[in-house]
């Protein structure tokens, strides 16, 4: 093919893989950022969305986009529950000291994983795309729901940003991020800004898996390249910085595409790799970190 | 050969269930009752075979692993039906190696010193049975893979490793280029997961190609880490005639579907892939519908075909899956028909391996080895529902029929199935002069 | 002899002694259970002595398991010069990557070292050729040979894996009561005023990744010579996240704590595999309630409340 087309093709990939890694990341940048956590089991709540999502969706009859809608709903909705439950009984009781909940989310990794495995067993099982079309361009097909996947996200982005921004409860997340003691001085009630920020955080992986699955399938191992991923865009925006996490999601998605283009594609994947490293090295804070990590 | 007057009713873990124990016991003493049966009563003991079977039931082998545990239940079933082996009921003893080398060589050992198995079988994928496999050796345990990889028949593993129940990927490979470049076209490309499995693809495939006056134009290794495709297909040179793809893991699914979207409506090559791409994956899934008029290779016909014998539908049935390749209780949950035979036909072999060497127990293991290298010709049969099979006692390895499966209706149906002879290659190693 | 130096003295006395009495499977199991908890102590040596926090310890252990297996197949070293270069090898990698890695501290650290793991990782990968990939190769007899004595035997090996642990943990020992022991704990508690103070943190810091990484190599190296088995899972990050596991379960920053916490997860998923086949859940619960009642490890939690003297 010639290299136009391929560019662009690379593109839109990238593009699609950037918009559901940045929902992904964000969960993780919130929970990061106001918890001061590395919340190891993220991608098993991606995963359990992923797999909620299929649940719902092989439940519903009908139209297609019957199920999606509703899985949109619910799975989140089921997951944050989960992720609210865990906070409650186990994290809070550690004190989020940070490498105790390491081992413990580990722990809640092996649990979730389980239960999937045991509930909905070991395929990757397909999820139909709430609309059918496929775009021809001259050079090569493409999906139109990919598409989709990236305005939804936009959009979904757009209202994180909104409800930090301006509304109450927003504030009280950034003000328990920024402080946590004076937060309390202030009459918030950190431990249950904590319990919701980590709910948020497993919902908004969740919201990026039910995009996702109608894509890839649902299964049980799913969740650990999100988690890596979702974890580098972080550390590479800057801790704590949303924006910054967004923008790192894109350059990583859109990077990881496009560098496929030109070398083999392991050896592509070695050179990203490597890439994101550099980047570290040269920035240790992150690109838009203005603290020390 | 004794025979033993009854065996004993122990129900075995978590595979054998009661009724099936019971119906072992009453068919065993049936036989023992039998006049003429019974040469001397008594001779030995009687109690159970332990047979460890190594599953992968967590990892990534996963979904291959449950019909692996379906399909060795069923055959350990039928085979306490019949009486056990030499008499002697089999118990399966199964443990998991979380489809990880380093866990699977601890349950080679698990198998061996702790629960005291006579053998180990059913390691499906290669890296574990690499890892494992050494270990084995090193306990003089018999280890029956059911992998399909080239390991055993390249000479890499050991006097006590064989794989008598699924052809190898060298042979599958070779069996398949004269017809690709005969009917589909000469000019190749390859995309193959970058691991050694792929790598065994691409090295024996291009080989076997070249030999047939074809050609590989170009060969796309995905790395394994990968869960989208659709950068890669880009690659696909304008001039090829055939697409020949294989690929494992959960990604399977997406790499097909992409490979649909990207296609579209335009013009494609003839496009030839491995089940592997899609084992356990229904085929009249939406969005696979652009699969239609291309080929597959299957080890074993996932749709039962008009012609089938009658030994490939009573296993179909014992195994509990329909005509579709699907499990008779769930026409969603589709079987890894193409491979999984390989666990129902080894242990029919380890159980005419055991009866031709008298086994008794530990000490004849080096004896048991050497009935199977004995043997040679396998008429297809109840044992044998893949088919006819030739195993070289040498290499360690056994070479089966192929078949080449059309997408027609949503349903793969066979157009091809090659001989024995398609797949044979130059022997790699002779293990029968390596000590015990 | 103070009363750590006879405590550890005395559990080698007692892993020595245990050869004779324990049955074949678990005579088997010690001594795989001793080669990685090498690993696991050297784990230690950065993450609890030094407070940095890797992700890329595969990386090391890969470098020693791959230096001595390719050396073996290619070259056809003998296993005590496979051991050395696997040693060699470790620390190599290590230095190049903390020259490198060591700019950055905190998280930012975890992700350079997980990307040089997962880059080195893919790089086997990419060489399959020599390495066959995640297939790996298995190590001829010849290869495996001591003294005329084999390491596939059973004898031979829990020698071995004695002697690499046993060197490891004393190893260990030495440091954690030396000098520079006590500016990696300075560094740890407080990386700004041990450099007020006038220490080379930066020199200090890559020496006990060096010093971490040579151990890391010397038990990747082990691993391959003793069970004859060389494969790209153990340059995964499951290898990089597993000895964090163990050191977190035995206790960070005490002697004994890797060697406590991989015997200890190893026996876990061993035993609760063999009564239900969701044993990954009887991990997850465990790991949750030891981390619930013992935050500082098992060891840890013990010094705090009942042995300060441990080392």
């Amino acid at each position: 093919m010639d290299l136009g087309p391929y560019l662009m093709l690379a593109s839109l990939e990238g593009a699609v893989g950037a918009a559901v890694l940045a929902l992904t990341a964000l969960g993780l940048s919130l929970v990061f950022g106001v918890m001061r956590i590395v919340n190891v089991a993220h991608g098993e709540f991606y995963m359990l969305g992923a797999v909620l999502a299929w649940w719902v969706t092989s439940m519903i009859g009908g139209h297609p986009a019957l199920g999606f809608v509703a899985a949109m709903v619910v799975a989140p909705l089921v997951v944050g529950l989960i992720a609210a439950a865990a906070e409650r009984l186990v994290l809070r009781r550690l004190n989020y000291d940070p490498e105790a909940t390491i081992v413990a989310t580990i722990g809640l990794l092996y649990v979730i994983q389980q239960l999937a495995l045991s509930t909905y067993g070991a395929d990757a099982r397909p999820v139909p795309a709430p609309i059918d079309f496929r775009i021809q361009f001259p050079w090569f097909g493409y999906s139109g729901y990919k598409l989709c996947v990236i305005v939804a996200s936009a959009a979904l982005m757009l209202g994180v940003w909104l409800v930090l921004t301006r509304t109450r409860a927003g504030l009280m997340m950034r003000a328990t991020q920024y402080d946590p003691e004076t937060a309390r001085a202030f009459a918030i009630p950190v431990g249950r800004v904590y319990a919701g920020v980590f709910a948020a955080g497993a919902m908004l992986a969740a919201l990026g898996a039910v995009l996702i699955v109608p894509i890839q399938q649902a299964h049980y191992l799913m969740g650990h390249d999100p988690l890596l991923l979702s974890f580098i865009v972080v550390i590479i925006g800057g801790l704590g910085s949303l924006r910054g996490t967004v923008l790192a999601a894109v350059i990583i998605g859109m990077s990881d595409g496009i560098i496929s283009v030109f070398f083999s594609p392991t050896l592509a994947k070695i050179l990203a790799t490597l890439l994101v490293a550099f980047v570290l090295v040269w920035r240790p804070t992150g690109l838009f970190g203005a603290r020390a990590a | 050969m004794s025979k033993t007057t009854a065996p004993e009713p122990r129900t075995t873990r978590a595979t054998l269930t009661r009724r099936t124990a019971l119906k072992g016991l009453a068919g065993g003493a049936a036989l023992a009752a039998a006049p003429g049966w019974v040469p001397y009563i008594e001779a030995q003991s009687s109690a159970p075979l332990k047979l460890g079977f190594q599953v992968h039931r967590t990892g990534i082998g996963a979904a291959y692993g449950r019909w692996y545990d379906r399909v060795t239940t069923a055959a350990a079933a039928l085979i306490n039906e019949g009486g056990g082996i030499g008499g002697r009921p089999v118990e399966i003893v199964t443990e998991d190696d979380g489809t990880d080398p380093k866990r699977g060589a601890e349950v080679v050992e698990k198998l061996a010193t702790q629960h005291g198995c006579d053998l180990a079988f059913g390691t499906l994928f290669s890296h574990v049975v690499m890892g494992s496999a050494p270990r084995a050796g090193e306990l003089k345990l018999p280890y029956f893979v059911v992998s399909e990889g080239h390991h055993v028949a390249s000479g890499r593993l050991n006097r006590y490793t064989l794989q008598p129940g699924i052809t190898d990927v060298k042979s599958q490979v070779r069996a398949m280029a004269p017809w690709v470049t005969q009917n589909l076209g000469k000019k190749v490309t390859m995309i193959f997961p970058d691991y050694a499995f792929g790598h065994d693809h691409r090295d024996f495939f291009s080989e076997a190609v070249a030999a047939q006056g074809g050609e590989v134009i170009e060969k796309i290794a995905i790395p394994p880490t990968e869960s989208s495709f659709t950068k890669y297909f880009p690659r696909i040179p304008r001039g090829t005639d055939v697409l020949y793809h294989v690929m494992v893991g959960p990604g399977v699914l997406t790499f097909v579907k992409e490979l649909g979207e990207f296609y579209g409506t335009g013009a494609r090559p003839a496009i030839f892939g491995f089940i592997d791409s899609l084992e356990a994956v229904d085929i009249a899934t939406p969005g696979l519908d652009f699969l239609e008029g291309t080929y597959f290779w299957e080890g074993m016909p996932r749709y039962a075909p008009p012609d089938a014998s009658e030994h490939e539908g009573f296993y179909r049935q014992r195994v509990g899956v329909d005509a579709n390749g699907a499990s008779m209780s769930d026409p969603k949950d589709i079987a890894t028909y193409a491979h999984m035979f390989g666990c129902w036909e080894t242990l029919h072999v380890i159980k005419a391996g055991m009866e031709a060497a008298g086994y008794q127990g530990p000490a004849d293991r080096a004896k048991l080895i050497e009935a199977v290298e004995a043997m040679t010709g396998m008429p297809e049969s109840r044992e044998h529902p893949q088919g006819d099979k030739v195993f070289n006692g040498r290499t360690h390895q056994v070479f089966g029929h192929q078949f080449i499966s059309r997408v027609e209706g949503a349903r793969l149906s066979v157009v091809h199935k090659t001989s024995i002879e398609d797949g044979m290659y130059p022997d790699e190693v002779d293990y029968t002069t390596q000590p015990f | 002899m103070s009363r750590a130096v006879g405590l550890h003295l005395g559990l080698l006395a007692a892993l020595a002694a245990a050869q004779f009495l324990l049955p074949d499977y678990h005579h088997g199991n010690l001594a795989r259970i001793m080669v990685l908890a090498a690993f696991a102590s050297a784990y230690n040596i950065t993450f609890g002595y030094a407070g940095m926090l890797s992700l890329g310890h595969a990386m090391f252990f890969g470098a020693g398991l791959y230096a001595a297996g390719l050396a073996a197949e290619f070259g056809g070293t003998a296993a005590p010069l496979g051991l050395v270069l696997g040693v060699l090898a470790g620390a190599i990698v290590a230095t190049v990557v903390g020259l490198l890695a060591l700019r950055t501290t905190g998280v930012s650290f975890m992700i350079v070292t997980l990307m040089f793991a997962q880059a080195g990782f893919l790089t086997v990968l990419y060489f399959g050729e020599f390495t066959r990939g995640d297939e790996g190769f298995v190590l001829a007899p010849a290869a495996r040979t001591v003294l005329g004595l084999s390491l596939a035997d059973p004898a031979t090996r829990y020698w071995a894996a004695l002697c690499v642990f046993g060197a490891v943990m004393l190893g260990s020992l030495a440091l954690a009561r030396s000098a520079f022991g006590r500016v990696l704990a300075a560094i740890r508690e407080n990386e700004e005023r041990t450099r007020m103070l006038g220490y080379d943190v930066f020199r200090a810091k890559l020496m006990a990744l060096a010093v971490s990484g040579a151990m890391a190599g010397a038990a990747g190296a082990a691993y391959a010579l003793l069970f004859g088995y060389v494969g790209a899972t153990f340059a995964s990050i499951q290898y990089s996240i597993l000895p964090l596991l163990w050191v977190l379960m035995g206790g960070a920053a005490t002697v004994l704590g890797p060697f406590l916490g991989t015997l200890l997860m190893f026996y876990l998923i061993d035993i609760s595999s063999s009564f239900t086949t969701a044993h990954m859940m009887i991990v997850g619960f465990a790991l949750i309630g030891l981390i619930l009642f013992f935050p500082k490890g098992i060891l840890g939690t013990l010094r705090e409340r009942a042995a300060p003297w441990l080392p």
